[in-house]
Formats: structure tokens, sequence, C-alpha cells
């Protein structure tokens, strides 16, 4: 399988993850080993940045993550910039995810204000992963502005749903120049392999792992069918047909 | 100006009343199959015949619980600034009338306390108040919520209600989110229960959420004193306001506490009494009703129940609380408001969850945030 190339890094793993949710740190830490994932996205307003022993921070200590700082709980694109830079210097780090959702019940992410901060953030060199919509204008828009990948959702945050957002994630993966990661509403394996098979670049996964009754098979499991959904993408799938192969032609009286 | 007050007007209690003891079976059953519930429904589930399905509404709202919150519990403490109270209500140990020693803390004071909730991994503090705008109001809080803004990421307040540019300037020191509690939506009998100060203007506390939203609070918490009234008929008007309140201000989050009447210093009785069963019904209710609203429980409630619902839809408790100013460490024999029920220590309440299979999350929220 080929690898991924999001700005200066190399991943092998197309799963990456959340930290939230979970019932202990230490099962976190267990499950994201287990999933294979290289980048694990944190949530600065659970981090105790001033605590050089903060738990969370302590259990995600291991050489193949890399820490994807996000910014969920800001509504605006000033306070999103303000927060990533908190981010870059207590985690030394210039990647973001940018969470721009001003709705709290639902999580969604506001568009204008996340391409705002995705300009002015690229400006300040930081590398922006930004969660939005399923909006194929945006994505083009977002890549206009320096954007390092896009992550349209699948459902909302937390759903399970799966892709209900899928003619647009193909329309998305079709016209976009960068990588495509599918963030949001996966809450199963085959949610995650069949965004693979669409021809996603990875995709996230965080509440289907985290409150699976194991976490850890669950990861497991996550891994393989990312693993399998991207295989499938690269040995080229068949072409599904509405019809049937007539066995009897109707045009089978012509001659050559 | 269209404010909650407009929708009210439209109910009447006793009507409202009437609908939700009318429920019955098919009501209830089809409010459960739903994927989305209606006020309606909620009238269905805190009505009687909801209570044969108790174990089901259980079930129901772990799972949506589970879904939306995870493994994890967030845990805040609340800090009495002061006992100081200019109102005269029937079931608080504050009570103008009550005659006895009142205190407010100084900066000093305050950060002795600071110190002892600390040392428990607090980051979230709730700042009450007894209502005095005068010797507790706006230059009272201009003073002390740079000492909080130090040490905390998260602050709330449970104060007087305030007007709105009162809120935007504490917003402006910090201020996350406030608790206002109508305590009944029995217009009627709101005058029995609050008999004289400022308290007693039932419509000014109902448009409180209101001006909190136009100031662009990031938290409302809602609630009611359950005791006062029918506790069903008052938690189906405070879903109706959290119902009103999350259509108008969409970019603030809202929470539902659970506050049954404690025995208090000057007085005890409940008028209204909810079973511990009934309650679990309530919780349940809500969750049901809205997957997203926060929902607290606080050390009223005894380490039995408390131990059991966090299972059930409970998203923040508080632990080692002190009812009382200086409680923590300046002067613990103050006058408390009311008495807690649920003693253990924050990390022993910690213990607890973690054994129940959660996390309990002491930081949830940043300083960065909310920055202009």
């Amino acid at each position: 399988m080929t690898t991924l190339n999001i700005a200066d890094k190399t991943f092998t793993s197309r799963l990456f993850t959340g930290t939230g949710k979970f019932s202990s740190s230490h099962l976190m830490e267990e499950a994201l080993v287990v999933s294979g994932s290289e980048l694990v996205t944190v949530a600065l307003k659970r981090v105790d940045i001033h605590q050089e022993d903060d738990d969370l921070l302590q259990h995600l200590n291991h050489p193949q993550f890399n820490l994807l700082p996000n910014t969920s709980g800001v509504r605006t694109a000033k306070e999103a910039v303000l927060a990533a830079q908190l981010a870059r210097e207590a985690l030394e780090t210039n990647w973001v995810k940018l969470e721009i959702h001003p709705d709290p019940k639902y999580l969604l992410p506001d568009p204008v204000e996340t391409l705002k901060a995705t300009e002015e953030l690229a400006k300040l060199g930081f590398v922006v992963l930004p969660y939005i919509h399923a909006d194929p204008v945006l994505c083009k828009r977002l890549e206009e502005a320096g954007t390092a990948a896009v992550m349209p959702l699948g459902s909302p945050i937390g759903s399970n749903k799966g892709l209900k957002t899928a003619d647009f994630l193909e329309i998305i993966i079709e016209q976009s120049k960068v990588p495509v990661v599918v963030d949001a509403g996966i809450g199963s394996p085959s949610h995650a392999a069949q965004a693979m098979e669409m021809g996603a670049d990875a995709v996230l996964v965080n509440t289907a792992i985290a409150v699976a009754k194991n976490p850890v098979m669950m990861a497991e499991a996550f891994k393989i069918a990312v693993e399998a959904g991207r295989m499938a993408y690269e040995a080229g799938l068949g072409q599904s047909r509405q019809q049937a192969r007539a066995t009897s032609p109707l045009t089978s009286f012509l001659d050559d | 100006m269209y404010t909650f007050k407009d929708i009210f007007a439209q109910y009447d209690w006793d009507s409202v009343k009437a609908d939700i003891y009318s429920k019955n079976t098919t009501d209830v059953e089809r409010a459960l199959n739903k994927s989305r519930r209606t006020l309606d429904d909620f009238k269905a589930l805190i009505s009687p015949a909801a209570l044969p399905y108790l174990e089901e509404m259980a079930q129901l709202s772990h799972q949506l619980t589970q879904k939306r919150f995870g493994n994890t519990m967030q845990l805040y403490a609340p800090m009495y600034l002061s006992n100081e109270c200019h109102n005269i209500c029937s079931y608080c140990g504050f009570s103008f009338n009550n005659k006895v020693r009142r205190r407010t803390l100084s900066v000093k004071e305050i950060e002795q306390e600071i110190e002892a909730v600390k040392k428990w991994g607090y980051d979230h503090i709730l700042l009450v108040t007894g209502e005095d705008h005068i010797k507790v109001g706006m230059h009272y809080f201009r003073e002390v919520f740079p000492v909080f803004q130090k040490h905390f990421s998260n602050i709330s307040m449970e104060v007087q209600p305030m007007d709105q540019h009162e809120y935007e300037e504490l917003i402006s020191l910090g201020l996350y989110s406030v608790l206002v509690y109508q305590e009944t939506y029995h217009q009627a009998d709101y005058r029995k229960h609050h008999l004289k100060g400022r308290k007693a203007n039932f419509d000014y506390r109902l448009e409180t959420p209101d001006r909190l939203g136009r100031a662009g609070i990031h938290k409302i918490g809602l609630g009611v004193l359950i005791g006062l009234e029918d506790w069903r008929t008052d938690s189906f008007f405070n879903a109706l306001h959290l119902d009103y309140l999350e259509k108008t201000y969409w970019q603030t989050k809202y929470s539902v506490s659970f506050p049954r009447l404690r025995p208090f210093s000057g007085g005890d009785v409940a008028k209204v009494h909810i079973s511990d069963r009934e309650l679990v019904q309530l919780i349940c209710a809500y969750r049901i009703f809205n997957e997203d609203v926060e929902l607290s429980l606080s050390t009223r409630e005894t380490e039995k129940f408390r131990n059991h619902v966090i299972k059930l839809g409970i998203t923040s408790i508080s632990a080692g609380s002190k009812t009382n100013p200086g409680g923590y460490a300046v002067e613990p024999e103050s006058l408390e408001q009311f008495e807690i029920s649920d003693e253990r220590d924050p990390n022993e309440v910690a213990a607890m969850i973690k054994a129940q299979g959660y996390e309990a999350v002491w930081k949830d929220w940043d300083k960065v945030y909310g920055v202009e």
C-alpha cells in the first residue's frame, strides 16, 4: 500500500484517531497503540499545558504518535488563531486541526469562520487540517487558502451514522488536490472501509472506538478495516452495474 | 423585544399539569420509540404513566449519554463567596430574616479558599453568593474575577440575576457560564416562596437567560427547585424554556440541574415530595428528550444515589462541596445555604467514578477561548 503525505510528514497508517470519551487515559493509550494510528488529535481544552505531567499527554508520549492539537470549543476565527498559537507553543507543533463549531448542540462547522481562520493560519506557517461540512466548493476555497488537507464530515460528530454525505464526499475526493480525511460520524469499521474504498486518503475515528465495549479490540478492527478499504481502492474495484448482463442479448441478430 | 416571557404567556399551568397527568402508555411508548422527541413526548416521559418503563428509560438514557459524552464525568467545585442576601425566601438558609452572622470573603480570604480547592485538582469553579447587589455586586466581581482567572480555566457563577451589559462585562473578565434557576414556574405561588427582595420579581428572573444569551455567554444552567411545586409541571416549563433558548441563542450550551430541597438553617420542609425513583425518571426523561444538554447533580444527593445515577444521564457532578463562605479553609463553621448529603472528598468521588468505568475530567475548557 502507498503511504500518505501531508505537509512534511509521511504516514503509513491512514487511520487517524481522537482522544476524547475514553473511560481512562490508560485505556485510550492501549487502544491507540493497537490502532497503529500515527496522528492523534487532542483537544486543547482538555490539556493542562502548565502541568508537565498532564495525564492525557503522558499517555500519548509514544514515538509512533504525532500530536494534532484541535481547537474544539472555539466559536470564531479569531479564537481559533489564538488557540492554535497557544497549542503551537505548548505542544511544539505547527499542526492544527481547525474546529470551529459555534453550535454546541450538533457541533457543525462554521464554513465562513473556518475559511477565514485557514487563510490566516496558513500565512502564519501552520499546517492546517480543517473540519468542515462535505462542501466541494468550500474544499476548493480552502485549497486556495493554503490548507494542508480537508476533513469533511460523514455525518454529525459522535452520531455513528456513517457516510450520510457520500455523494458529496465522492465529488470532493474526485476534485481535491490535497488529501481528504473523512472525519466525524464513522461509527463502525465498515463505514471506515467504505470511505477508504471511495478513495478517501484517511479517516479520523474517535467515538466508535472510545465507547465500544472493548475499545482495544475495536481499535484493531478499525485498523484492519482501513487497511482493507485502502487495499481494495488501490487494487481497483470492479464496477458495480445497475443491470444484469442478459444471456440472450437483444442485439445478437446483428452481423459483425 | 421578544423573550421567553412571550412564549410562557401562551401556557397555562393547570392545563399543562392536566395534560401531563393524562398521558398513557401509548404516549410513553411513542416517545420511547422515536429518534427525535418533542415537548409533548417529554410530557409523556415525565408522566406517572412512564414509571413502569423506568428500566427501559434508564437503558436508553445511558446509551444516549455514552454516545454523546463518552465515558467521562466532569467535576466542578462550588465556592461560596458571600451569604449576604436581601431576599426573604421560604426555603433558603441565606434568607434576610434568618438572624445569623453574615460574611463576604475578601480577596485575601478568597486566595486561601482557592489554595484549598486547587489542592484537590479542580480547574472548574462555580462562584456562589446570596443576592445582595450592593455588597456583592459588580464592583466586587470586578475585584475578584482576576484572582479566579489566574487559577481556573473555567469560571461559572450562581448569583443574583443581572443586566445584559453587566453580563457582557463579566464575560470579558472570563465568565464562562451562569446558573440561574427559576425555582418555580408557578407564577401565582412564586410570590409565596419569594416574599421580599428583588427575587420577588418573577419576570426579571424569567428573562435572565435571554439577557445572558444576548450577552453571548458560553453556557446557561437551568433548573427548578424540586419541592416547591408539582415537579412534573415545573419540569415541563423548564424544558420549554430550554427548547426556546436552544433555538434562539443557538451558540450557547445548556445544562440542567436537579436541586431537591434540603434541610437548611431556619427550616427544612418541602411542600412537594419527589422520590428517588421519580428523580431518576426525570433525569432520564431530560436525556431522552435532549441528547446534548448537560445534566448536573450536586452533593445535595446521597452517596448511594450519586453512585448509581452517574450512569443514567448525568454528565457533571460536584464533590467535597462547602455551601458556606470560607467553608474550605477560612471559616468552616460559617452559615451554610443548605446541608450537603454526600460528604466524600473529591478524591473519593473521583475513585468512585473510576470504579464505575468513567474518567473524572477536571479540565475541559481553556482561558484562551472567548478572548475578544
